[in-house]
């Protein structure tokens, strides 16, 4: 007697609260190795899960066990030199053979590194968590629409062009069978009738000649029925949807002059990153530009962009130069949502902020869909915040903040973003 | 092996088993049906066989929650099974074929990544090998109760559900990191717990509850009597007797626990129990389960029903679950249970099929007997330690070319104390004996006194076995242990010429055990 069930579709996952549990109640230690992974991580990278390591010591379930030393006899296979009373040397760290084998090696031994992997929302939610994240933000950002059609059933009425023939004609077939019923069913029993009356009483009886006129006049009456009419007609119906486009690009702008110095610039990172985060939440296919610029901007990778260091005097105008030009050339077809993000310290050369005023507002903002600045820096406002001011009441689609120190990100991040709501 | 029995190959009546690496539940099934009708060939007594097959994460998901299809939530199944899912993810480890759970009906995981020959394999493995051993052995009759065990594991995943509700996420689970802390020394080693059934353990749970509590407090009425004491009377010591069940000990005398912690400490000691058996008996158990993987496939196969293919795959698994690494391997991790523990019960087999001049004058009341009765006494009579002290015979212990090492930390070399010949054959076998011992293997640590009168402290007392001290991490147990006292706790060490030295203390309310991080 065997009974053979198939679990395999049974709930899943039912470690996943035990795993929660396990995350719960080593959150100091998993925070702490994801904030150190986010250092090392790419922005593009945030899509992955991290593998995260913890101490294993730190985890470790005490038991009472023997440890090391006393009296340990023990019996091996494999003997291949030795005899009775042969006296050998206690193997190094007694980790062989011998000393206390076994119970010792379970605990305290080995301090390995426990490592796990955290799967993305895991690990989007510590490192939220990190900036002091309440919860992520799921507002639509106004989003350039395109439209397509699709099928969307049968209509009873449009262009001859659209007619659907087999819909049409299983219309027609189903009025002219609803409609005939009653005749046919009086037609099966005359012919019933009839062929009694045939068999009673021969052909040429007044009864068989009425019984077929009858008959007669009853077909006559089904194929009266119209094959088709109007109001069989069935045409295929497309409606128009309007569909985001699922493309964005993502300018980050940053400056590299000598007064960037690392701090800043990690706190930039990560601003640029939550963007990037920000907008695979409603983009399919994001490409990132990133600009760097001292007194002259270039278009660079991540890794330099990150990574290299520059010195020297501010102008702004220069990258916004670029980013128009880049703007202008790949991504102005008008397939592209356009997001923006310059972060600096707000030093400027003097004379250069109107104009990069000026570039901003004619320029680029009319194409981008939102285009984000903030200014690192402890101290007082710039000319460039200044200048940039005027431009905020100007264009909603603009939006500035302050930043000072990393726990600012977050809350920054959730202001600018906020403003186009409302 | 080789069957004495001539071959009746070709001469099948019926069509040979499916064979091919795919499998389908047709086809487990007919395997299942020649295999029991093979298993009620060689009488074996099993329980009804559930089979249930399931994915590789579900497996993780048992492994996790110690092979158990239901258990309650806590920290350390997460960690078991992230650990599990990393190693299985990259490679680095095979899962096991199968998970056998000691219940009735017996329930044999089988993993939907098997070929058919691994089900078979397992079927025969776990539902027929292990299931019997389960039914028969005298130490899983003792200890575990089959019918009743997982309506207990789903009363206390509820229960500590409800505690969770009730007192929070956090109190149980610190509750239980003391519990599984002490879990080891958790377990009655004489006493025969009574039956547990999901009905029952409800219904007198309420009144355990109420009875508990009132006896604790009787514990510590002081007040009435109190002129009456004389001295003799203050040195009583309480409990009357040590008490090696330190669960049992807490669970019944802590006296500040609540009603429900009691109950919480009672599921962990509960199902410490339900362990306890297969601590004792992995050498006998798993070299039964092989031993009758491979008798009653052999068997199948003399028959006609399997196909070559099907036995080349199964023999390439068997080898490797026997295959026993010399101890200068760096694949040696101990004695393989399995192969130990096939090798003997084949060897009893021989003995009583095939004695030699030997076998009579070691085994005489075993030489020449039915092997199948001999099987049958062996399993239901024996655990590891006695399984090893009776059955072991010269010529196992010559092909597994064993032999035994002393080490004395007060000796700067160790010493070959026995090794595989006729001076040191019951040698050997007395030492291997007695490292299945649990006893032996875990450190003796029982509850000596509880300060009545005093400061309420308890002191635990630690007596070496061949002067073995404890392990790291005693302090933290200790610590944990002091969280469910509520009051001082210590530990001593007794020597063998009497001197009693004090090894840690805890006092009171102020320690608590180290957070996480």
């Amino acid at each position: 007697m065997v009974r053979i069930i198939d679990r395999r579709f049974d709930s899943k996952n039912k470690s996943a609260v035990n795993r929660q549990r396990f995350m719960r109640r080593f959150k100091q230690q998993i925070r702490k190795a994801v904030s150190e992974a986010i250092h090392g991580r790419s922005i593009r990278d945030l899509e992955n899960g991290e593998q995260i390591s913890i101490p294993a010591r730190d985890l470790s379930e005490p038991s009472l066990h023997h440890g090391k030393g006393g009296i340990w006899e023990q019996v091996f296979p494999g003997n291949d030199q030795f005899s009775t009373g042969d006296r050998i040397k206690r193997p190094l760290g007694g980790a062989g053979d011998g000393a206390g084998k076994g119970k010792a090696s379970q605990d305290g031994e080995h301090e390995d590194d426990f490592v796990f992997q955290l799967s993305r929302e895991e690990f989007l939610d510590l490192f939220f968590e990190d900036l002091e994240l309440p919860r992520l933000i799921r507002t639509q950002l106004a989003k350039v629409t395109d439209y397509k059609t699709r099928r969307a059933g049968f209509t009873s009425d449009g262009v001859p062009a659209n007619i659907n023939i087999v819909r049409s004609m299983r219309g027609a077939l189903g009025r002219r069978l609803a409609l005939g019923s009653p005749w046919a069913a009086r037609i099966r029993a005359l012919q019933q009738e009839l062929d009694e009356a045939l068999a009673r009483a021969g052909e040429d009886s007044e009864e068989v000649r009425d019984l077929r006129e009858e008959l007669a006049a009853l077909r006559a009456r089904i194929e009266r029925i119209p094959f088709i009419d109007r109001f069989d007609l069935r045409y295929n119906n497309r409606v128009k949807e309007p569909r985001p486009t699922t493309q964005a690009v993502m300018f980050c702008v940053m400056d590299v002059s000598g007064s960037m110095d690392e701090e800043r610039k990690s706190m930039a990172k990560r601003f640029f990153m939550l963007l990037y985060l920000f907008l695979t939440r409603s983009y399919e296919h994001i490409e990132v530009v990133f600009i760097r610029h001292h007194t002259v901007a270039k278009e660079v990778d991540e890794d330099e962009f990150f990574h290299s260091r520059e010195s020297g005097g501010t102008v702004v105008s220069s990258a916004l130069e670029l980013m128009r030009n880049i703007l202008r050339e790949r991504y102005a077809n008008g397939q592209w949502n356009v997001y923006g993000a310059q972060a600096s310290d707000g030093d400027n050369w003097d004379n250069d902020s109107p104009v990069c005023g000026r570039l901003l507002g004619k320029e680029i903002l009319p194409w981008c869909q939102y285009f984000a600045y903030v200014e690192i820096t402890a101290g007082e406002p710039q000319n460039l915040w200044r200048e940039y001011a005027k431009l905020e009441a100007a264009h909603d689609n603009f939006a500035m903040q302050r930043i000072e120190s990393p726990a600012d990100i977050y809350p920054v991040f959730r202001e600018l973003f906020k403003k186009t709501i409302a | 092996m080789k069957t004495p029995r001539p071959r009746t190959r070709g001469r099948a009546a019926k069509a040979p088993l499916p064979s091919g690496s795919e499998w389908t539940v047709e086809a487990i099934d007919r395997y299942n049906e020649e295999i029991a009708r093979a298993a009620a060939h060689y009488k074996l007594d099993t329980y009804p066989v559930q089979v249930e097959i399931i994915t590789a994460e579900q497996m993780m998901d048992a492994y996790a929650s110690v092979g158990m299809p239901v258990n309650y939530h806590h920290w350390s199944f997460g960690k078991h099974f992230l650990a599990t899912e990393k190693g299985y993810k990259r490679g680095q480890m095979g899962l096991a074929y199968e998970i056998v759970i000691n219940s009735n009906p017996c329930i044999a995981y089988l993993m939907e990544e098997n070929t058919l020959t691994m089900q078979g394999l397992v079927i025969a493995h776990a539902a027929y090998g292990h299931n019997s051993f389960f039914k028969g052995n005298y130490l899983f009759r003792t200890w575990t109760n089959a019918d009743a065990i997982i309506d207990y594991l789903l009363f206390a995943r509820n229960y500590i559900t409800q505690c969770e509700e009730r007192h929070g996420e956090e109190a149980v689970e610190l509750l239980l990191d003391s519990c599984h802390a002490l879990m080891n020394l958790g377990v009655d080693r004489y006493k025969r717990p009574p039956r547990l059934s999901l009905a029952k353990e409800k219904l007198r749970q309420q009144e355990r509850e109420e009875y508990l509590q009132s006896q604790v407090n009787d514990l510590w009425r002081t007040l009435p009597a109190h002129e009456l004491r004389t001295d003799a009377r203050a040195e009583a010591r309480f409990p009357p007797e040590p008490e090696e069940n330190l669960l049992y000990f807490v669970e019944k005398n802590a006296p500040l626990l609540e009603p429900w912690q009691r109950e919480v400490v009672r599921i962990v000691r509960k199902i410490a129990q339900y362990f306890f058996p297969q601590r004792q008996t992995q050498v006998m158990n798993e070299g039964w389960a092989t031993f009758w993987h491979y008798t009653l496939l052999n068997h199948l196969y003399d028959e006609g029903l399997l196909a070559d293919s099907f036995m080349l795959e199964f023999l390439q698994s068997h080898t490797n679950v026997v295959a026993q690494p010399p101890y200068n391997s760096r694949w040696f991790g101990g004695i393989n249970p399995y192969a130990l523990g096939f090798a003997m019960w084949r060897d009893i087999r021989r003995i009583c099929e095939d004695p030699d001049e030997e076998d009579r004058r070691w085994f005489p009341e075993i030489a020449g007997s039915d092997w199948l009765e001999t099987f049958d006494f062996a399993m239901r009579n024996f655990k590891d330690e006695s399984f090893v002290a009776q059955y072991l015979s010269p010529k196992v212990m010559r092909d597994f070319r064993l032999f035994a090492v002393l080490d004395d930390d007060h000796e700067d070399k160790l010493e070959v104390s026995a090794i595989h010949d006729d001076g040191g054959f019951r040698k050997l076998r007395e030492i291997l004996s007695d490292q299945y011992n649990l006893g032996a293997r875990e450190p003796n640590v029982q509850v000596w006194n509880v300060d009545l009168r005093g400061d309420r402290s308890l002191t635990l007392r630690h007596t070496p076995f061949r002067r073995r001290p404890l392990g790291d991490g005693t302090d933290e147990v200790m610590r944990h242990l002091a969280r469910l006292w509520g009051f001082t706790v210590r530990l001593e060490r007794a020597d063998d010429d009497g001197k009693v030295e004090l090894l840690h203390e805890i006092r009171g309310e102020t320690t608590r055990p180290r957070p996480p991080g």
